[in-house]
């Protein structure tokens, strides 16, 4: 349990008056958050090693790490390879001949090199510009936004990377004031 | 009477087809009157403990709705089309049906709605009639029905709201800053914007626990039970009195009648695909917009051979959908609007029809949050943002907490050619007739999305929006809201049901759901559909007792 379902169960209990009679609402709540952080492990399912490091290079440059983490540490390849081996079967022959064909570019582009995954940063940046806009590009661009995300039930947005990203919080669990104009409007009230 | 679980062969008095808005509050009232109540749901039974805030699970692998790998459509505009597969109708597809997933928004119609054709004059090439019952005989079914379940909201905050005859039971919600920011523009151009009635409650109400304000309404179940779904408020209520057995993955396929005309129950495919004959001495049938209809067309037989309680030859017809506009804007400041339920304020100034515009149909105009996380890092708000690399991720950084959106929800006029037909050709995975939808929108529907979309960037323009994106006017082709397929009126020639939902044809068929509704009132039919089911029941329980069943 990390700390941050920890604190989601504490502010339930915390605030909630009368709390017996809403006991199993609040185990169910706290049972939803659990299992949330029960992500799919890091065995691939679909991939072997080699081409998920080559399809998480990829989804790096998608969801670069900078001053924030990106899709390498939010796992997104967890998700990928979670969806290609169950509801996005379809996707599985893309990604092979997808990256059969990223391979041929990127012998041509960087003659000598041995895989994406061992290109230098700035060379796999040019490689993915290379490809941007084309049908394998997109469903790629497509999986590591939803991997980023998406709850981390599904594989990816390990650590609600994704989610703190755009501010949520992770306890999912919030007390107004909401926003800036509403805490506004609070005060202007309360004046 | 003897108690739940009732075996197939033991004669309930009555089967209730589908547990959403209205099968669930029938369910509970029948069963609190004494009788025995078996109802049968396509779906399955899941629990707070099964919802997770998760989009794939939800969108995708459709947890809580119909599946269109499992069940096909097929749609086209007009009659003479060939319709080509494509979903068009989406429902709730578990016990609690769509109230389990939907927004909450919890609308009364107004007393316009319900003589709107005596007010406003015909529409040329639609049907809209008057309603067989007034606002002030389903009054007090609203009531029952708000304080059954929770209902927040703040009674007499909305001018142009009918009369009621009790406060909302819990207090609204907390507005979020979408609603301050509405609020503000809509009062400096002279609206009268209120605090929204949503079936979500905002304190603890009747052992379930208020609202946590985790975001996640729309699309998803409350994993706290804070939204009043069925499942969550009158199914447990059913449930305890001993005398209903809810039955879920219970696929209805034909409601059996006999030489007298009369119905005998349901055959539904059980979750193992076998058929089960359930017998009852009533059959009502809750099963939504769409799938009552295709259930009525589906039980055909030698003496009801165009389908169930279909003498009228309207049943299927008149089928509404969910006509609205959106437009998003852009603030300075962080709203965070992914915080707590969709929509804390909404304004009715444009529900009226107004014959200065020159063409029929009004709405109502909400703020709300503008999209989930997934969605937004997909799309942006702009087609030109960052669509990937660090650049993007600034973006989105920036921009999600500070967006905000208004929908509109707005008129749907009946006409004939709209339906709902069984597909002559595709079947479901259970090798039943697919769904076939035939809806192309009457002219006046767009031209009042064309009127409220710029009544909606006005408002945005004058709450000081940094950046506003309306989305343009487009013919609707798919709806969540499914409405009028099998019309309730007084006259057997020109409705399905009578006025207390039975059908004109069968004594012992009800028929009660956003089927019924004659006119689509401004869309949020989910508070109507509800009250209808109140309105009903009282109706077979009297007949009932009165041993006119």
């Amino acid at each position: 349990m990390t700390q941050n379902e920890v604190s989601r169960r504490e502010w339930i209990l915390g605030s909630s008056m009368g709390i017996l009679a809403v006991w199993p609402q609040i185990v169910a709540a706290q049972e939803h958050a659990h299992r949330a952080a029960a992500t799919p492990g890091t065995a691939f399912k679909y991939f072997d090693r080699q081409t998920a490091a080559e399809v998480e290079a990829i989804a790096a440059q998608i969801i670069p790490t900078d001053e924030t983490p990106g899709a390498r540490e939010a796992g997104v390849i967890y998700f990928i390879d979670h969806a290609l081996s169950t509801f996005d079967k379809e996707s599985q022959e893309h990604y092979k001949s997808g990256l059969a064909d990223l391979q041929e570019k990127r012998e041509k582009m960087f003659p000598g090199s041995r895989s994406i995954s061992g290109l230098r940063p700035e060379q796999q940046l040019e490689l993915v510009k290379a490809i941007d806009g084309t049908p394998f590009f997109e469903t790629v661009r497509t999986h590591t936004i939803i991997g980023f995300l998406n709850s981390p039930d599904e594989g990816g947005n390990r650590d609600y990377i994704g989610w703190k990203l755009l501010g949520m919080d992770p306890r999912m669990v919030y007390e107004p004031p909401f926003g800036y104009y509403d805490a506004e409007a609070q005060k202007e009230g309360t004046r | 009477m003897s108690r739940a679980p009732y075996p197939p062969n033991h004669q309930v008095d009555f089967v209730v087809v589908g547990s959403g808005a209205a099968g669930g509050a029938v369910a509970k009232e029948l069963a609190v009157a004494g009788f025995e109540v078996v109802v049968l749901e396509q779906g399955p039974y899941l629990r707070p403990k099964d919802f997770r805030h998760d989009e794939i699970l939800v969108r995708n692998l459709h947890q809580l709705t119909n599946d269109p790998n499992r069940q096909p459509q097929t749609y086209r505009k007009t009659e003479s089309e060939v319709a080509k597969v494509q979903q068009s109708a989406g429902y709730g597809r578990a016990v609690g049906g769509g109230t389990l997933h939907f927004t909450a928004n919890w609308w009364r119609l107004h007393e316009i709605d319900f003589n709107e054709r005596s007010r406003f004059g015909p529409v040329p090439n639609a049907a809209l009639e008057d309603w067989p019952i007034t606002y002030q005989e389903l009054e007090p079914y609203y009531t029952k029905s708000e304080q059954d379940i929770g209902v927040s909201g703040l009674g007499g905050s909305n001018p142009f709201d009918a009369p009621r005859s009790k406060p909302y039971p819990l207090p609204p919600m907390p507005v979020k800053s979408s609603g301050v920011l509405f609020d503000r523009g809509a009062k400096k151009l002279g609206l009268h914007p209120f605090p929204a009635p949503v079936a979500i409650l905002s304190q603890q109400y009747k052992g379930r626990p208020g609202c946590v304000h985790c975001g996640f309404c729309m699309a998803f179940g409350c994993e706290v039970g804070a939204k009043s779904s069925t499942m969550a408020s009158l199914i447990p209520m059913a449930e305890r009195t001993g005398n209903c057995e809810i039955r879920p993955e219970s696929y209805v396929r034909k409601i059996e009648t006999d030489g007298r005309g009369r119905v005998t129950g349901a055959i539904y495919f059980d979750k193992n695909k076998k058929e089960v004959f359930q017998k009852a001495k009533a059959v009502v049938v809750c099963a939504n917009g769409v799938e009552s209809p295709r259930l009525l067309l589906m039980s055909k037989s030698n003496r009801f051979p165009n389908g169930l309680a279909n003498s009228s030859g309207l049943v299927g017809k008149y089928l509404m959908y969910d006509n609205g506009t959106s437009v998003t804007a852009m603030f300075d400041e962080p709203l965070n609007e992914f915080k707590s339920v969709l929509v804390t304020r909404v304004l009715h100034d444009f529900y009226d029809s107004d014959p200065k515009r020159g063409f029929y149909g009004g709405g109502g105009i909400d703020a709300r949050s503008n999209s989930s996380p997934v969605q937004f890092g997909l799309r942006g708000n702009d087609p030109s943002s960052p669509r990937w690399g660090s650049a993007w991720k600034k973006s989105i950084a920036y921009e999600y907490p500070r967006t905000m959106a208004l929908f509109s929800h707005i008129t749907c006029l009946p006409m004939e050619s709209n339906n709902v037909t069984l597909d002559p050709e595709l079947k479901d995975e259970w090798g039943m007739p697919a769904l076939r939808l035939t809806f192309k929108n009457h002219p006046d529907d767009l031209k009042t999305m064309e009127f409220i979309l710029e009544r909606q960037k006005e408002i945005m323009e004058a709450a000081g929006a940094k950046k506003i994106w309306p989305r343009p006017v487009r013919e609707v082709n798919n709806s969540v809201h499914l409405m009028g397929t099998c019309r309730m009126g007084n006259d057997p020639k020109r409705s399905v049901v009578n006025k207390f939902n039975r059908a004109h044809d069968v004594p012992n068929l009800f028929v009660v759901d956003g089927s019924s509704m004659v006119s689509s009132g401004r869309q949020q039919p989910t508070c109507t559909i509800q009250a209808l089911g109140y309105w009903a029941a009282d109706h077979m329980i009297q007949a009932a007792k009165r041993g006119e069943i």
